[in-house]
């Protein structure tokens, strides 16, 4: 067996970025086909994303979102498993964590209510991973499956309660109330301003600290908890995980459990720091964009941290670059979003065998 | 039937096919007349397999030739071999279980982008077919609700439909009922008859004199004898299909047997197919032995040491061990015998023994990373699990001594030390150990086998599985046979030998107790 190893730098380094600079590329080619200057559309997207404070703050403020489902879609993972539903799984998620804010909002004060509203947005969440985990790991029933059909369940599910019990009274719109401020998650330029920093107004707001200590969390709980030890036979040899008397369904139901409430937190970001009120809708596709964070991040939370940046750049820069450049439509940016997908998730392995190959080579030579 | 103008069917020449470090086949010849049963046997590993899938396209061989009626043939897929008359009926069935017989045999070759017409003609031919060979078959029965002896013969129509004249059939009869396998033998009479040539491969001496024209044995990757069936016997095959192999030299001492640690009470088990794989299997281990348990692999070995272990629940039957009565209505789980001292190291470490993705120091915990000595309150005891994993590497010589070394890139030797070294350092009261020197070098296996001995000293009870006669001729105190998931025979290893063991693997023994013929 060979002991010669590829440098971690290379692929944990190089070779996502030779499939970003791709992607980058082709999009170049979609900039240049629309008579657009590519050079200078990537000068706006940059500045759009990291260029001035608000910026940077809108971009994080993304971010967290993908950090989330990007936890969630890697922690189910780590077992094996293919979590699709994050969508459904942030979208209750967030239901839990209004309806705690509708509840307490007049009564309790936030150092009550943010912890209130951060468990039960991952219960809700867990919850609703809890039925496809069940059925996957009691009944056989594939896993992809019922997860996305999962989806839409809460997706009718919340437009049924939304209409029928949560929207205001007297409003056309199916949107709650607006919390009272006691339920708002501070914003982080406001919880800068005292000491002197001016960050710029963005929606960037505590729970992306949330998310941040999601990722310690997810680390210490999969590398140095036994559970996590368990987690990790299980989705790399289940039949050795047999053998040392391991509970495969437990793993799994556990797992799925963990995974939903990594996306539910979604909520806290969006309903508590944002919005301040329930709506449809907030979840705007982060349950799926997780899975291309998870496999981009290398399923390791430090990479997931830097892909959910990433991310964020593309949707803050690409609104930048839309409203800059008006032949660019937000339709366009989404083609660089999926080019990005598409080179650095679907097809990671292009270039993989060969540069390997090239290190190995010179490892032996 | 194309008249035949060369004397052999099929002739090998020089075969020779190296995978990695291994010679799976050197210089083989064989020569198979047309129109006879040819057999092949062989223990596990002899080759057989690796030959059939070389004649089949699966591999390509390293060097040599094969000709077909006296032509120089080159085989590179299983579809040029079909083009050449090649058929075969492997193992493990190749069928689309909720298609109909009539499908799954025009699948490949349906004529057509409109299925109607090749369908219509299938009919036909497959109806001439069934008859001409008495196959007995119902074209439209839907192959999943056939049994397995009738899928079998799905598996025959569809060669022969694409023409084969050659047909090799790789253990066929190890799915079969006993009448099952005497159908299959009627069968293929009627095929050599109609001209057709089978190369049978099995290990069971008992098929090979009832119904080849020719046998082959094959040992070690090498092509050892040729005879003609009515000129040999079971004694000779025996013989030269095990060798004369040089005895394994373990310095031991005489057992002093004491008392049972661990009874087994006709243990059943039925695979996911409804096979009954364990049959009534019955032992008693005691302190201070070691229990050897020779048989071709697959003979519920593997079976027997995972119900032991608890990593399958039984049928039925009654464990006794540690005080505890184990049963298939009390059962206990691979955690709960390892409680109750039971270390087992499995016949795959790759599959089951270790997590190849694992750090060493990780990998050698699997099983007791529930145990306090690896566990704070939250996390693991990294540290603890280091040093142990250091000490021990050092104590059983493990190469490299790196903790931190990926499990996949220590060698085979050194992953099976690691296994081992984990599962004797917890002091069990009963070690169970499958295969212990399968892929290991000559000097670890040395190694190996003084540890097990010096644990068998220390008054524990060894259950000791392993195709390696020789292994388990040195190590054993006591040797029982399996055959078909049944224990067929028991010798005191003082009084083995190789020729009696082989015998008994093939159930082709009569003489002593319990001896099914």
């Amino acid at each position: 067996m060979s002991q010669a190893k590829v440098p971690a730098w290379v692929s944990v380094g190089l070779i996502p970025l030779m499939n970003i600079l791709l992607a980058f590329f082709v999009s170049g080619l979609v900039f240049l086909a629309i008579g657009e200057d590519p050079i200078e559309a990537a000068g706006y997207l940059i500045y759009g994303a990291f260029g001035y404070d608000e910026g940077i703050g809108y971009t994080l403020y993304y971010a967290t979102n993908l950090i989330f489902t990007g936890l969630a879609v890697s922690i189910a993972f780590k077992a094996g498993l293919f979590n699709i539903g994050g969508e459904g799984q942030a979208y209750i998620g967030g239901l839990g964590v209004g309806l705690l804010c509708l509840w307490f909002d007049s009564s309790l004060p936030l150092l009550v209510i943010a912890p209130l509203a951060i468990i039960g947005g991952a219960l809700f969440g867990a919850a609703w991973a809890y039925i496809p985990a069940y059925l996957q790991a009691r009944r056989g029933s594939h896993i992809v499956i019922t997860t996305i059909m999962f989806n839409f369940i809460a997706s009718s599910l919340m437009v049924y309660l939304m209409v029928n019990w949560l929207k205001e009274e007297g409003v056309m719109s199916p949107i709650s109330r607006t919390f009272e401020e006691s339920a708002w998650l501070p914003y982080m330029h406001d919880v800068f301003a005292p000491f002197g920093l001016d960050i710029g107004d963005s929606p960037l707001n505590l729970a992306f600290v949330l998310a941040l200590f999601c990722c310690v969390f997810y680390w210490a709980l999969v590398w140095h908890t036994r559970w996590g030890y368990q987690l990790r036979t299980v989705g790399t040899n289940p039949t050795a995980a047999q053998y040392a008397g391991i509970d495969n369904a437990k793993v799994t139901i556990w797992v799925m459990l963990i995974s939903g409430g990594f996306a539910g937190l979604v909520g806290v970001n969006e309903i508590m720091g944002v919005n301040h009120n329930l709506l449809l809708n907030f979840t705007a596709g982060y349950g799926f964009a997780g899975i291309a964070v998870a496999l981009m991040g290398r399923n390791h939370p430090i990479g997931i941290i830097l892909a959910a940046i990433l991310f964020g750049a593309l949707y803050q820069g690409g609104a930048e670059l839309a409203f800059e450049i008006p032949t660019i439509t937000p339709e366009i940016v989404v083609v660089i979003q999926g080019l990005v997908i598409l080179f650095s998730g679907a097809l990671e392995n292009m270039f993989k065998g060969k540069i390997e190959g090239l290190f190995l080579r010179r490892a032996v030579a | 039937m194309t008249p035949r103008t060369h004397p052999y069917s099929i002739e090998l020449k020089g075969i020779s096919k190296r995978f990695g470090t291994v010679q799976a086949n050197k210089n083989i010849d064989l020569q198979v007349p047309a129109g006879t049963i040819h057999g092949i046997i062989g223990e596990n590993g002899a080759g057989k397999s690796t030959l059939m899938s070389i004649i089949y396209g699966f591999y390509e061989a390293d060097a040599g030739s094969i000709s077909i009626d006296g032509q120089l043939v080159s085989i590179r897929n299983s579809q040029d071999a079909i083009k050449v008359g090649i058929g075969m009926v492997h193992q493990h069935f190749m069928l689309v279980e909720n298609f109909s017989v009539l499908e799954n045999v025009i699948l490949g070759a349906e004529g057509g982008a409109v299925l109607k017409q090749g369908m219509d003609a299938a009919r036909q031919e497959l109806k001439r077919l069934e008859q001409e060979y008495s196959l007995d078959i119902d074209v439209d029965a839907i192959v999943e609700d056939l049994p397995v002896g009738l899928q079998q013969r799905v598996e025959i129509l569809k060669a022969l439909y694409r023409g084969a004249k050659i047909l090799i059939l790789d253990e066929p009869t190890g799915v079969l009922t006993p009448q099952e396998a005497d159908h299959l033998f009627r069968i293929l009479k009627s095929l050599k008859d109609q001209g057709v040539t089978v190369i049978l491969i099995t290990h069971k001496l008992r098929e090979i004199l009832a119904s080849t024209d020719n046998v082959s044995v094959m040992r070690q990757g090498e092509m050892v004898a040729h005879r003609e069936t009515v000129n040999t016997d079971k004694e000779e095959l025996a013989e030269l299909m095990v060798g004369k192999k040089v005895r394994l030299k373990v310095d031991k001492n005489e057992a002093e047997p004491q008392q049972t640690l661990l009874s087994a009470r006709e243990l059943s088990y039925f695979d996911s197919q409804g096979v009954e794989r364990l049959k009534k299997v019955s032992f008693d281990l005691k302190a201070g032995e070691i229990l050897g348990i020779a048989g071709v692999s697959g003979n519920g070995q593997s079976e027997l040491l995972n119900v032991l272990s608890g990593i399958t629940p039984m049928a039925s039957g009654e464990i006794q061990f540690a005080g505890q009565t184990i049963t298939a209505n009390a059962p206990k789980n691979a955690a709960q015998m390892r409680d109750l001292k039971m270390a087992h190291v499995p016949e795959d470490r790759h599959k089951m023994g270790l997590v190849t993705g694992f750090e060493a120091y990780e990998a050698a915990v699997l099983g007791y990373h529930d145990s306090e000595a690896y566990n704070g309150k939250v996390l693991m005891k990294r540290k603890a699990m280091l040093d142990e994993c250091n000490e021990r590497m050092a104590a059983w010589d493990v190469r490299p001594p790196n903790p931190h070394l990926k499990t996949a890139n220590f060698s085979g030797g050194n992953q099976q030390k690691i296994v081992i070294a984990r599962e004797v350092e917890q002091n069990p009261e009963v070690l169970l150990i499958g295969q212990p020197t399968r892929g290991v070098d000559i000097g670890a296996i040395e190694n190996i086998h003084e540890q097990i001995v010096k644990l068998r000293d220390a008054g524990k009870a060894i259950l000791l599985v392993s195709v390696e006669l020789d292994e388990i001729m040195a190590l054993s105190d006591r040797i029982i046979v399996m055959f078909d998931g049944a224990v067929v025979g028991e010798v005191a290893a003082s009084e083995a030998d190789e020729r009696t063991l082989g015998l008994m693997m093939a159930n082709a023994w009569n003489e002593g107790r319990g001896v099914q013929v």
